[in-house]
C-alpha cells in the first residue's frame, strides 16, 4: 500500500467513524441519561436518510434540505418522547428492548408505505460534487471531506453542549443524580426530552449526510444500529468521549480490514470488541 | 440492570389445567388438521423449544440474550453440512453433533459475554451473534448469503431396523411433540434443582449470591451453554423440517422474536414460553394473511402487550394469587445513578 492509498484508506476510516460517532453519541446518552436502551435508533437513521432523499429533491439546496430535516427529526423525537419513551425511563429494560422492537416495525412498515421498497439514489450537490487531486493518479471526493467537516463540527457542538453550557450542566446533574437535580429546581423532564430528541436529531442528521454516499434503502437502519452498539460497548456505556474514541477505532479496524483482509472485513470489528471486553468489562471508558 | 419481572415459577392450578389441555389437543390435532396446519403446528412446536431454551437464561437467571439465533443456527448448518447432497444421514449421530456443536459455540462466546452485566449483555451477546451470522454470511464455503438446501431429512433407522420416518409429516409432528414435552420437562426439573435455584437466586441478586460463595460467573455460563445446546436442538428440527438454512436463522430478527415469545407468554416458568411461541407464530401467520402492512400490525401489537400487559399472559392467570416461597419478588432494585 502506498502513501496515497493509506491516505484515502485514513480519510475514510475518519469519515466512517466520525458517521457513528454521530449514531453512537445519541444512543449512548439516551442511555446514560435516561437509562433507555434504544433498538429503533437505527430507524432514526433511516429516517433521516429518507428525509435526506425527499427534502433535497424538494429544495434542491443542501442547507435548507439538512436544516429543515434536522428541525422535523427534532419535532419527531419530541412527539415520541412525549407520546411513548417517557412513560419507559422506570421500566424494565426488556419492556424497552420490546418496545423499540416493535417500533422498528411500525417504522418500517410506515417507511415502506411513504416511500417503497426500492433502492433510492441522493444526488451528491453540485457544490459539493468533484474531487481533490491527492497524487496524479489518486483524488479524493470533496463529499466525504464534506461529510467528516459536518460530523466534526457537530461533535464539536455536542462537546461544548454538554460541558460548557448551562443546559450542559443541566445534563449531567440529571445524569449524575437525578432526585437531588430535580429537588434543586432542574426540568427533568424537560431536560430528557431534550436529551431524546437530540439523539434523534444526530441520528437523522447521520443519516441525511450519509444518504449521497450510502443510498437509501429498505432496512439500511439494522446493520448501522448493531455497530453502534459494538461502539457503545467498546467506548463505555454512558461516555461520549468513549463513543468517539471506539468509533474512531471501528473505523479505522473496518475500513483497514475491508482493504488488508477482505475475507474475514466483518467480523474484524466484532473481534476488536472481544479483545476489549477481555480486557475491560465495561468498555474503555466506563463513566 | 434491575430484576426481571413475572415470575410465577409455580404454575397456578388452572395453568397446569390449561397445559393438559393443550397437550391433549396437540395429540389430537394431526388426527384433525390438513397438512398444512400439521406443517403450522410442528414450527410453532420447534419456536417453543426454542423459546424455552432462551427463558433458562431470560426468565430464570435473569441475562436477556439478544443473540440467541446463532446457536439456533449453528446446529441447523451443522445438519446441512453433515447431510449428503444424495442420502439421508443418520439421526443418531447427527443430532447429537448438531445439539453439542451449538452448545460448544455457546460455551465460547458465553465465556466472553457472562463477565458483562445487564444492558451490556443485551448488546454483547447481539454483537456476538452478528460475528457469528456474518462468519456464514460472507463465506461461500459456508453457503453464504443464499443458505443451504437439505435434501432429505435426518433417518432413524438403528442397523436396518426403522422405528420411526421422519419423512412422513405427521411422524416428525409426534417426534417434535415428544421433544417438546421432554424438553419442558427437562428445564422444570432443572428449575428446582440445586442448580435451577442458584440461577434464580443469581437472578433476584447476583452479589448476595457471591458473597455467599456461589462462583456465579460459572453458574451462568453453565446456563448460556445448556440454553445453547437446547436452541441447537431446535434448529436442527427447524433444518430438517424446512430442508433449507439460510444465515437469517442466525440474524437479529429471530433473536428478536425468541425474546417477544417468551415476554408475551410470561417469564421464568417455561409454561409461558410455549404459550408465548404458539401466539406469536399464529398472530404472524394472521397478520401476513390479513395484510401485505403485517409489520405495522406485528409492531402495533408488540408495542400494546408492554403497555398493557407486562406480566405477559400467564402473567394475568397468576395474578389473582399471591407469590408464594421462593417465587417472592425482590424489592425493586434502585437504578444506579452516574
Amino acid at each position: 500500500m502506498d502513501f496515497a492509498t493509506f491516505l484515502i484508506q485514513l480519510l475514510n476510516s475518519v469519515q466512517y467513524g466520525l458517521l457513528l460517532f454521530m449514531l453512537a453519541a445519541g444512543l449512548t446518552l439516551i442511555f446514560g441519561i435516561m437509562g433507555v436502551v434504544n433498538l429503533a435508533h437505527g430507524s432514526f437513521y433511516m429516517l433521516g436518510a429518507y428525509l435526506g432523499y425527499s427534502l433535497s429533491a424538494a429544495f434542491d439546496n443542501l442547507a435548507w434540505a439538512l436544516g429543515v430535516g434536522t428541525l422535523l427529526a427534532v419535532a419527531f423525537g419530541f412527539a415520541l418522547e412525549w407520546l411513548l419513551f417517557r412513560h419507559f425511563y422506570h421500566r424494565d429494560h426488556l419492556d424497552q428492548v420490546l418496545l423499540t422492537f416493535g417500533l422498528i416495525y411500525i417504522f418500517e412498515e410506515l417507511r415502506s408505505i411513504v416511500w417503497g421498497d426500492e433502492v433510492h439514489g441522493v444526488a451528491i450537490p453540485a457544490l459539493l460534487d468533484g474531487s481533490l487531486p491527492l497524487t496524479d493518479t489518486l483524488s479524493y471526493p470533496i463529499y466525504r471531506l464534506f461529510m467528516s467537516g459536518i460530523c466534526l463540527v457537530i461533535a464539536a457542538g455536542l462537546y461544548l453542549l454538554i460541558s460548557k453550557t448551562r443546559l450542559g450542566m443541566k445534563i449531567r446533574a440529571g445524569a449524575f443524580n437525578r432526585d437531588m437535580a430535580e429537588s434543586l429546581g432542574v426540568n427533568i423532564k424537560l431536560i430528557h426530552a431534550t436529551v431524546f430528541a437530540l439523539g434523534v436529531g444526530l441520528a437523522a442528521v447521520a443519516g441525511m449526510v450519509a444518504a449521497p454516499v450510502s443510498s437509501v434503502y429498505p432496512n439500511m437502519g439494522a446493520s448501522v444500529l448493531i455497530m453502534c452498539f459494538v461502539v457503545v460497548v467498546i467506548g463505555g456505556i454512558g461516555s461520549v468521549r468513549g463513543a468517539l474514541i471506539a468509533a474512531l477505532l471501528v473505523g479505522l479496524v473496518d475500513t483497514f480490514g475491508k482493504v488488508l483482509l477482505p475475507s474475514m472485513a466483518s467480523m474484524l470489528v466484532y473481534m476488536l470488541m472481544a479483545a476489549v471486553l477481555l480486557w475491560k468489562p465495561e468498555g474503555l471508558f466506563k463513566q | 440492570m434491575s430484576a426481571p419481572k413475572a415470575h410465577t415459577e409455580m404454575l397456578p392450578r388452572s395453568v397446569q389445567f390449561a397445559l393438559a389441555l393443550g397437550l391433549a389437543a396437540l395429540l389430537l390435532f394431526p388426527v384433525a388438521g390438513s397438512d398444512f396446519y400439521v406443517q403450522m403446528v410442528t414450527r410453532m412446536m420447534i419456536m417453543a423449544i426454542f423459546a424455552m431454551s432462551l427463558d433458562l437464561l431470560q426468565g430464570v437467571t435473569g441475562l436477556v440474550s439478544l443473540g440467541h439465533a446463532a446457536y439456533f443456527g449453528v446446529a441447523g448448518y451443522a445438519l446441512a453440512f453433515v447431510t449428503p447432497a444424495d442420502a439421508p444421514v443418520s439421526l443418531w449421530w447427527s443430532l447429537p453433533l448438531a445439539v453439542a456443536g451449538s452448545g460448544l459455540v455457546a460455551l465460547v462466546i458465553g465465556f466472553f459475554v457472562v463477565r458483562t452485566h445487564g444492558i451490556y449483555f443485551i448488546m454483547v451477546t447481539m454483537a456476538f451473534a452478528q460475528m457469528v451470522f456474518y462468519l456464514f454470511f460472507d463465506n461461500k464455503a459456508l453457503g453464504g448469503s443464499d443458505g443451504i438446501y437439505i435434501n432429505f431429512r435426518p433417518d432413524a433407522s438403528i442397523f436396518g431396523w426403522l422405528p420411526f420416518d421422519l419423512e412422513g409429516r405427521k411422524t416428525f409432528y409426534y417426534v417434535t411433540l415428544v421433544l417438546v414435552v421432554a424438553v419442558y420437562a427437562l428445564l422444570r426439573r432443572l428449575l428446582w434443582s440445586p442448580l435451577g435455584r442458584a440461577l434464580a437466586g443469581i437472578r433476584i441478586n447476583e452479589h448476595r449470591m457471591r458473597a455467599m460463595g456461589f462462583g456465579t460467573r460459572g453458574y451462568k455460563l453453565t446456563a448460556f451453554t445448556v440454553a445453547g445446546a437446547l436452541a441447537g436442538l431446535a434448529g436442527y428440527l427447524w433444518g430438517a423440517q424446512t430442508g433449507y438454512v439460510n444465515p437469517e436463522l442466525m440474524g437479529f430478527h429471530m433473536s428478536a422474536h425468541a425474546i417477544m415469545m417468551v415476554i408475551l407468554g410470561g417469564m421464568g416458568n417455561f409454561a409461558g414460553a410455549i404459550v408465548g411461541a404458539f401466539v406469536f407464530e399464529y398472530l404472524l401467520h394472521v397478520f401476513k394473511d390479513m395484510t401485505k402492512h403485517w409489520q405495522l400490525l406485528m409492531g402495533g401489537f408488540i408495542v400494546l402487550v408492554v403497555v398493557v400487559a407486562p406480566r405477559g399472559l400467564l402473567g394475568l392467570f397468576g395474578q389473582s394469587r399471591a407469590p408464594v416461597g421462593p417465587t417472592t419478588m425482590p424489592p425493586p432494585q434502585e437504578r444506579p445513578h452516574g
